[in-house]
């Protein structure tokens, strides 16, 4: 197991200072925070002024046939989509990890590419596998799937076998191309 | 078929009928290219020689891993790990048992610990020598690659008497490994350590002063320490630029508090520097693996009964009644072990940078969700921001540097 990383308690009392509070939660160490999705721009603006420089990553979960809501806290219960925007600080090496929840039919968040340059594919990416948008985006488009494709594969009502997209891809023949 | 327009970011397109940009050069360098090593592709705006612009498109390797990840067990998505960056497939194994471990909660025993510190090192070796060494091979100098390619085949032999495989190791185990280290293993081991610096000398005094290598890469695609930060830039290439960031000593995992080992960083942020970067932490991790080798702790590898995550041992299984159950449980489709309705993220220093898989357990044996934060990605997205205004034989002098492995990155 991983040693524990130093505590974050001051960066999450000036969290609370200015954003009145906001649901955490810590396991094996990592702290958590749910930041509701028409403030996620401020408060990771914020962050990254208060020393946490470095995106390392956002990705998402679909919780749609999850056992359990999700277990940091009672009140978020029943979203759909989890964004979680892993931070971490390249001058103390602290981290944090930031959820933001959106639901259907349009699931949307503020895009942080102006914070991070970071934010542009891996954003691109959750757009692509997720189809939550991401509002302020310069270049919003598919990054590893096909362009022509229609779904987003990494949501829970998407079969792992596909719903056979791949045989209307077109065909381009030797002449044609 | 309709295929959407490429769009640049730094050149706005009027409506105009003539645009200045009518008068560049489109090139298309992949998906399959020598150069790339892999299946990407880049739209590159040229002017003559020089790169305008350049659009990296990604997605020709996809194979929805992280989709499969849904759906095999803990155990069995080692083997996916494998394909992911498969130049250094030992580096993925562990990471990826680290993230499941500390979602688990599990301390692994420290032989275990020892030998994936062992392991990883290896795998970062033989991870640079290919990227320097390709490196080279792009930039002109065949018989370099040669001399990279011969100690990775060294390498390989010792993670085949290791466990069996060459390429596809699939070494590690939910709280612990497949097999324990041999005294064969241990000797090959010892023999590398002993032979290895003698080629890196070589390799060194056939490159690093090379003058057609210098020119080729020092200035060229520079990245400075703020870009790299803001870009998400991670391992050598980051600490080229001058990042003073590495997992092994900010948040020591495995037994990296234990040894003895520089961080190595260079300040230019150019190919060169990433170069002399990932040169010098061969040595680095040789010294981790010299230091490993010599003090491995005796005792089981894997994690006891208790943890109910790894096979016990026959003796157990055939003299207890806590390992039958135990060996039964594990075996048995609807049983497994125990999972928290949690999330975690762990990542490891893999050769190539921040390696991490954020785990969702929701109680069952196999991931709710397992993203993987693959450090090519962003990498990848850096290559725009380097290759504009250079030359278009320096393409493969930054791909090479930022040492991109579709597999990783398409995942």
């Amino acid at each position: 197991m991983p040693s524990t990383p130093p505590s974050v308690d001051d960066v999450l009392a000036a969290l609370a200072e200015q954003f009145g509070d906001l649901p955490s939660s810590v396991f094996r160490g990592q702290t958590r925070v749910v930041v509701p999705e028409s403030a996620s721009h401020e408060v990771l603006s914020f962050l990254k002024e208060r020393g946490f420089d470095l995106l390392v990553d956002i990705s998402c979960v679909d919780y749609l046939d999850y056992r359990e809501s999700p277990m940091e806290m009672a009140a978020c219960a029943g979203h759909r989509y989890g964004l979680v925007y892993l931070l971490a600080s390249t001058a103390t090496n602290q981290r944090l990890t930031i959820r933001v929840f959106v639901d259907d039919p349009e699931p949307t968040v503020r895009s942080v590419v102006s914070l991070w340059k970071a934010a542009n594919w891996l954003e691109r990416e959750v757009w692509d596998l997720f189809g939550i948008r991401f509002a302020g985006h310069p270049d919003l488009r598919r990054l590893v799937m096909p362009e022509e494709f229609t779904a987003h594969p990494l949501r829970k009502d998407y079969p792992l076998q596909g719903r056979g997209e791949r045989h209307n891809f077109p065909v381009i023949t030797r002449h044609e191309s | 078929m309709s295929i959407a327009p490429p769009r640049f970011e730094s050149v706005e397109i009027p409506e105009a009928a003539t645009r200045s940009e009518d008068y560049l050069w489109t090139l298309n360098f992949g998906p399959q290219h020598p150069a790339t090593h892999t299946t990407l592709r880049l739209v590159l705006k040229l002017e003559g020689e020089r790169v305008v612009d350049a659009l990296p498109e990604m997605g020709y390797l996809h194979s929805g891993f992280e989709k499969i990840g849904e759906h095999l067990t803990y155990n069995q998505y080692v083997t996916v790990t494998d394909r992911m960056n498969y130049i250094s497939p030992m580096a993925n194994n562990v990471a990826w048992h680290h993230a499941v471990e500390t979602l688990l909660g599990i301390e692994l025993t420290p032989r275990c610990k020892v030998i994936r510190t062992i392991i990883a090192e290896l795998a970062r070796i033989s991870d640079h020598l290919l990227c320097n060494g390709a490196v080279g091979l792009d930039t002109g100098a065949f018989t370099f690659f040669l001399y990279a390619f011969y100690q990775r085949e060294v390498i390989y032999d010792i993670f085949e008497t290791l466990c069996g495989a060459r390429f596809t190791n699939s070494y590690t185990r939910v709280g612990g490994l497949s097999q324990d280290m041999t005294p064969l293993v241990i000797e090959k081991i010892r023999s590398f350590v002993k032979t290895f610096p003698k080629t890196i000398d070589d390799m060194e005094r056939l490159l690093t002063r090379n003058r057609i290598f210098v020119d080729r890469t020092k200035g060229v695609g520079v990245l400075s320490t703020e870009e790299a930060i803001s870009r998400g830039a991670t391992g050598p290439v980051a600490r080229a630029s001058g990042v003073t960031r590495d997992l092994r000593r900010d948040e020591p995992y495995l037994a990296y508090a234990d040894y003895d080992f520089q961080i190595c960083c260079a300040s230019a942020g150019d190919c060169y520097a990433r170069y002399l970067v990932r040169m010098q932490e061969m040595r680095e991790s040789l010294k981790i693996v010299a230091q490993a080798l010599e003090n491995i702790p005796e005792g089981p590898i894997n994690v006891g009964i208790d943890q109910r995550t790894a096979l016990p041992t026959k003796q157990q299984v055939y003299s207890t009644i806590e390992g039958t159950i135990s060996h039964f449980e594990l075996s048995m489709s609807n049983r497994g072990f125990e999972v928290p309705c949690e999330e975690s993220y762990a990542a490891i220093e893999a050769p190539n940078g921040e390696l991490g898989f954020y785990l969702a357990g929701d109680g069952n044996e196999t991931a709710y969700r397992a993203r993987c934060r693959p450090p090519s990605v962003l990498h990848y997205a850096l290559f725009p921001h380097l290759i504009r205004g250079h030359t278009l034989s320096d393409v493969v002098a930054v791909l090479g540097s930022l040492n991109i492995i579709a597999a990783e990155l398409d995942r």
